[in-house]
């Protein structure tokens, strides 16, 4: 089995993980429907978003393993980083991770942290960093699509059946004490605002609101109070279902360390 | 509310390709309505860049001639050369039809 890899972790190589390790949590949870979604038109079009996300992760990998190289005598590939890293080094939010669920839950995540990435990409186009807004330039247009897939699933889900209503807050209670961390401010993003990185996730916050409001209204849903809960993952602190998680998803890199066929 | 319908109707997709001017008929899928129809069938039939724009019909909209009308219908354009403008030069500036 190989060894895990360590990082050099500087403010623009985390600012970048997040967004990155995101996607690919999120991909990787997408990626689980195959062959199971309720309609085949389903199964491919959760999977095609799955593919996208897993896209996106690739081109930030790869520019996050070029910055965390500079200077060093190794640069991590996209493979490397996306399967040799522990689990407490990976930097997503903690709602990505959070176990597939039923549709309802899935639609509703999609939407949520649909919105924020698409958030991200949108200001991102603008990075001082050229790479990241060419990534930026192509992302955001799967990102809306993203959204707005999710959104048409969320109403029709949420004014549809008893059973499918029902089902939809079930999701809305479960997942909504994950959201505060997506606004969470830290040093991480001030450098990033500094440096002309990218946006700080907490300015994001009234944008996200404002389009997930619009999107409840047409669902005539009720955004739950916000907790004290605060999720880590961006910190490196996961709940429980990271780690089982990449047992899954690092096995066979491990096992078979640069396996191509 | 009113009856609940457990089969999603059934829809005849037509793309056209960036280079092309007719949509083509490329397959079916099932959807609740036309916004989904549109959707599915950008995830399901344009995944491969086949296509820019994207049509869907439903299926029972569709009229189709009778096959066993074959013969009334179509044979009868066989030896009508006369009806095919294959006699005259077009102007260079409007040859590509």
């Amino acid at each position: 089995m190989t060894a895990s890899i360590s990082l050099n972790f500087t403010p623009q190589v985390e600012y970048l993980l997040r967004i990155a390790d995101t996607c690919l949590i999120l991909g990787q949870r997408l990626g689980e429907w195959c062959g199971h979604a309720p309609v085949l038109e389903e199964d491919i079009a959760l999977t095609n978003v799955a593919l996208d996300l897993i896209g996106q992760t690739r081109a930030l990998l790869t520019r996050a393993g070029q910055i965390e190289g500079q200077g060093r005598d190794r640069t991590l590939d996209e493979d490397q980083l996306a399967f040799l890293r522990d689990e407490r080094d990976y930097r997503n939010l903690t709602m990505a991770e959070l176990p597939r669920g039923d549709f309802a839950f899935t639609v509703l995540r999609n939407l949520v942290l649909g919105t924020w990435l698409k958030l991200h990409w949108d200001r991102l186009q603008q990075s001082s960093d050229a790479e990241l807004a060419a990534i930026a330039g192509k992302a955001v247009k799967e990102a809306r699509y993203h959204q707005q897939h999710a959104a048409d699933w969320l109403v029709r889900l949420a004014d549809g059946t008893d059973e499918s209503r029902r089902r939809v807050e079930k999701a809305l209670a479960e997942l909504w004490r994950f959201v505060p961390e997506m606004f969470a401010a830290d040093a991480i993003d001030d450098a990033a605002v500094a440096s002309g990185l990218g946006p700080a996730r907490s300015a994001l916050r009234e944008a996200w609101q404002a389009e997930i409001a619009a999107v409840f209204d047409a669902a005539r849903l009720a955004a739950p109070a916000e907790a004290a809960f605060r999720s880590t993952g961006t910190l490196g602190v996961h709940s429980e279902h990271l780690g089982r998680m990449l047992a899954e998803m690092q096995f066979l890199q491990r096992s078979f360390p640069g396996g191509a066929w | 509310m009113s009856e609940v319908n457990l089969e999603w109707p059934l829809w005849e997709v037509f793309v056209r390709t960036k280079a092309g001017l007719d949509h083509k008929h490329c397959g079916s899928l099932h959807a609740a309505d036309p916004k989904m129809a549109i959707q599915l069938a950008r995830d399901v039939y344009t995944r491969r860049q086949e296509g820019c724009s994207v049509w869907v019909v439903r299926s029972d909209q569709i009229v189709a001639s009778d096959p066993g009308d074959k013969a009334m219908y179509f044979d009868p354009m066989e030896d009508k050369v006369y009806r095919h403008p294959s006699f005259y030069k077009l102007p260079s500036e409007v040859d590509h039809m």
